[in-house]
């Protein structure tokens, strides 16, 4: 319950800079609720609005969006055993598969309090997430003058707050696959309309896949709870 | 009206990718390069995103000092593991303070 409340708070501040950043890229506070209701994925969020603010292709934004949105998957890998929903019940708990309750559900120790703590935090992280980002929506859709306010800096700051985490543990492999994308991304800017960079960023993460062949299976199931301080807002 | 189109698309898309875990095959998780490059994918994505957004003004790279100095304010709380909102706080704080005093 503690570690609830921790994380709420924490994605609480994430949903105040959603929903400011939402609006800095040109979205109504109606579509930026919409966006933390329904996409219900931070990264994902965040990356979609700051294809917007840079005037960008939107199937870019889009594309990159989906592409962060691919390690839920792992997540749900991970939790449909644990979970053992079928039918309606996996469907609705599709939509709360996300870095917080992935990590906070991989923690128990069995089936029932997996499912408690699923739930748990699915239900208080999902309204913290959505009322903020409205909270923050309706106060910048009154701000004229958002440089002034620094906001701007708002977006890449939450990105350096989810990539810290994954940084510090991932080890020299994890800086050269970050500075290569960013590299990348840099390099291909001038060329690509707005949002196609990014993308191809994720060439880099290939280069992750040279070198010797990763360990066991077993090794990296605890990985989700590592992630848990940064990811997904 | 062509923006919702891309935000719906996003949240389906999105839910799509969240339900097939949990509907695929387990086989696939024990699958060590699926891992691999599923923890890898954020990291260059995330490091670019950082990268265009800071650096990139449209399709022109472009130094604002003030923001450079926010970001590395950022850093700053990171490294001294500051709480999320302090991060966020300290970035968009100390970007507005250099332009209010016209710097950067």
């Amino acid at each position: 319950m503690r570690d609830s409340v921790g994380i709420g708070v924490a994605v609480g501040a994430a949903g105040l800079a959603f929903g400011t950043t939402a609006v800095t890229a040109g979205l109504s506070p109606a579509q930026a609720v919409f966006t933390s209701l329904f996409v219900f994925t931070g990264a994902s969020q965040f990356a979609l609005v700051g294809v917007v603010a840079g005037g960008g292709s939107l199937v870019a934004g889009v594309l990159g969006a989906l592409l962060l949105g691919a390690r839920n998957t792992l997540y749900g890998l991970r939790l449909a055993d644990l979970l053992g929903w079928r039918g309606p019940r996996r469907m609705v708990a599709a939509h709360g598969v996300i870095d917080e309750t992935t990590a906070v559900t991989l923690a128990q120790p069995d089936r029932a309090s997996s499912r408690l703590a699923f739930i748990t935090s699915y239900s208080v992280l999902g309204t913290f997430w959505v009322l903020t980002t409205l909270v923050g929506a309706s106060a910048t859709d009154r701000v004229h003058d958002i440089d002034a306010l620094g906001l701007d800096v708002v977006g890449p700051a939450v990105f350096l707050g989810l990539l810290w985490p994954r940084l510090r543990e991932g080890g020299p492999r994890a800086w050269f696959v970050s500075g290569l994308g960013a590299g990348l991304a840099l390099a291909t800017t001038p060329f690509l309309p707005p949002g196609v960079p990014v993308l191809l960023s994720a060439c880099a993460a290939c280069v992750a896949l040279l070198g010797p062949a990763p360990s066991s299976p077993a090794a990296t199931t605890t990985e989700a709870t590592d992630d848990t301080e940064g990811a997904g807002r | 009206m062509t923006l919702w189109i891309a935000l719906i698309a996003t949240a389906a898309g999105c839910y799509l990718l969240k339900y097939a875990g949990l509907a695929a095959p387990r086989s696939v998780l024990d699958n060590p390069w699926v891992q691999r490059f599923a923890v890898a994918v954020p990291l260059a994505l995330l490091a670019a995103l950082i990268a265009v957004e800071a650096l990139g003004d449209g399709q022109t790279l472009a130094w604002d000092g003030a923001r450079m100095a926010g970001l590395g304010a950022a850093v700053c709380a990171l490294v001294l593991r500051a709480p999320f909102l302090v991060v966020i706080v300290a970035a968009a704080a100390t970007t507005a303070g250099m332009r209010a005093l016209g710097w950067g």
